[in-house]
């Protein structure tokens, strides 16, 4: 059976050369890099490599700068609930938007309910940009964390960071960007971007999974909520995953060298599986914007009168892995709160099918899908009380 | 996470579609989650002698709907009435936690398409599952 695997915004493989630079770290170079003997000091070298090549890749001036964390979740965690307790004292007011990833949306619930924090979720239009005219208007004095994520997982809407960081800037005040589904996909630079913040998790760009790394501007305050060893500078306790680094670290140096050849070949597929669908099927609705300011690599559609789940089993069946909303909420039965963000109707957002391309997809696999899913709405469709026919 | 015999009925619903002349319709929408489900029947002397839904929802509400169908065709409308979410569950040998509430959509259908063929207005509303809390916040204990 074909196995066409357009899901990577949920994760991707590990490419072949990150798993052979992990390898010798888990079995020949075991040692903890914070122990003194040879092994442990090849470790910590390693350790060290691998954050400079994180650094470069978000073009961080310093690789102390770089803080490495469990993924994406963790970081998005230690940033706001970090500088949130750090700045407490001046301010207890954050600014976030009504689309962001359910690592930053619940943490600020958190902080909200047990730190007495007040959150504005900021609305955004119907292709899901957040205006930088609305996070001016936002800011009060007791402001002191804004954190906007550069690009959205489930729609793909790259968000105008830089403007919103100019904005941000001449306030005392951070800002930080969850940058998981950018990193690797389209040029990210800190300074250019002016955050004091930023998010990035390995599996989304071939590296493995259960690593990840948080940028912390040079001067920025955060608490850790990781209590224990010294590691990382004393910002998050506990042995690091010396493999899981290395193979961060590779994959970020694999990125950067391809992420212009890479953008622009997952994007040409993007467009033309784009324009397949609207041409093959009535009554489509494409979620997020087109062109430059959507990520190279997403695809997300709601097919009316369908619901997704039903979608996915049938893709399934043919050997084709795609989700429906975000794979984080799958266990969860609201409709994605994205789709419902940028004013779909509670039955369409039940209908949305995310497809998210990687290295490893190729023209016949769009031909493939593009071949099959006409013939799976339509069957979905005759069997639904909301079509008329 | 389906059963096989879940995904033999979301394959290959049985009774798709509509009655024209049909005695009976209910249609429900899920309370939990938005799916809506259409039931036809054709009763005739108590009896249900056809049955055919359309369904709007996820692999289980679609595998319940086409179940349920099965389960009825054939019988009276007094031992109809006593096919409860969970008789349709089993019989598709279980759902996952999660989608328990799905099975809620092809029963109150029934119900509701027999109460108004009886001519009872039935109003009961159908009832959401409850079992689980929804806010993430609260305390979780520890046992799952
Ligand atoms: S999720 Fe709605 S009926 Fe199953």
């Amino acid at each position: 059976m074909n196995k066409i695997y357009l899901d990577h915004a949920a994760t991707t493989p590990v490419a072949p050369e990150v798993f052979k630079a992990m390898e010798p770290y888990l079995t020949q170079f075991y040692g903890n890099p914070s122990s003194i003997y040879s092994i442990a000091q090849k470790a910590a070298m390693a350790v060290s490599e691998a954050r400079e090549k994180v650094a470069a890749l978000i073009g961080a001036d310093d690789e102390r700068e770089i803080i490495f964390t469990s993924g994406g979740t963790e970081a998005d965690n230690l940033a706001i609930k970090g500088a949130a307790m750090a700045l407490q004292n001046k301010g207890k007011h954050i600014i976030t938007s009504k689309i962001e990833h359910h690592a930053v949306l619940h943490t600020c619930e958190y902080l909200e309910k047990y730190l007495g924090f007040d959150i504005t979720y900021l609305d955004v239009d119907d292709e899901g940009f957040v205006s930088p005219e609305s996070v001016a208007e936002a800011i009060r004095e007791d402001t002191i964390l804004v954190t906007i994520m550069m690009a959205n997982n489930e729609i793909g809407t790259i968000e105008p960071i830089k403007e919103i960081g100019e904005i941000v800037e001449k306030h005392d005040i951070y800002f930080h960007t969850d940058a998981v589904q950018a990193v690797g996909q389209i040029p990210v630079d800190v300074n250019e971007l002016k955050v004091d913040l930023l998010s990035l998790s390995a599996h989304k760009f071939n590296g493995p999974k259960g690593v990840g790394a948080l940028y912390i501007r040079k001067g920025t305050r955060i608490v850790p909520q990781i209590s224990g060893g010294a590691q990382e500078r004393k910002r998050r306790a506990g042995t690091e995953n010396v493999p899981g680094i290395v193979g961060l670290g590779k994959a970020a140096e694999i990125a950067g060298e391809k992420l212009e050849s890479k953008a622009e070949e997952v994007s040409r597929l993007r467009d033309k599986l784009i324009q397949g669908i609207e041409e093959k099927i009535n009554e489509v609705v494409l979620n997020g914007p087109r062109g430059k300011d959507r990520l190279p690599n997403n695809v997300n559609f709601c097919f009316r009168y369908v619901e997704g789940e039903s979608i996915l089993l049938n893709l399934d069946m043919l050997g084709i892995a795609a989700s429906s909303g975000s794979a984080c909420t799958s266990g969860s039965l609201d409709p994605s709160h994205v789709l419902l963000a940028i004013g779909r109707p509670h039955e369409t957002a039940h209908g949305s099918l995310r497809l998210t391309l990687g290295l490893d997809n190729t023209e016949e696999d769009i031909d493939y899908l593009l071949e099959v899913l006409p013939g799976i709405i339509q069957k979905l469709r005759d069997m639904s009380p909301l079509y008329e026919g | 996470m389906y059963s096989e015999k879940v995904m033999d009925h979301f394959n290959n619903p049985r009774n798709v579609g509509e009655i024209k002349d049909a005695d009976a319709i209910g249609k429900v929408g899920n309370p939990v989650c938005g799916d809506i489900i259409k039931l036809y029947l054709k009763i005739k002397n108590g009896r249900i002698e056809d049955a055919k839904f359309k369904t709007f929802g996820c692999g289980a509400a679609v595998a319940t709907s086409s179940m349920v169908t099965e389960l009825i065709k054939g019988k009276t409308i007094e031992e109809a009435m006593k096919i409860s979410k969970d008789t349709v569950a089993e019989a598709l040998d279980g759902l996952p936690p999660v989608k328990m509430h799905c099975s809620n959509l092809a029963a109150d259908a029934l119900h509701n398409a027999i109460n108004s063929y009886l001519g009872k207005s039935s109003e009961e509303e159908p009832q959401a599952e409850t079992e689980e809390s929804k806010g993430y916040l609260d305390s979780v204990s520890n046992d799952q």
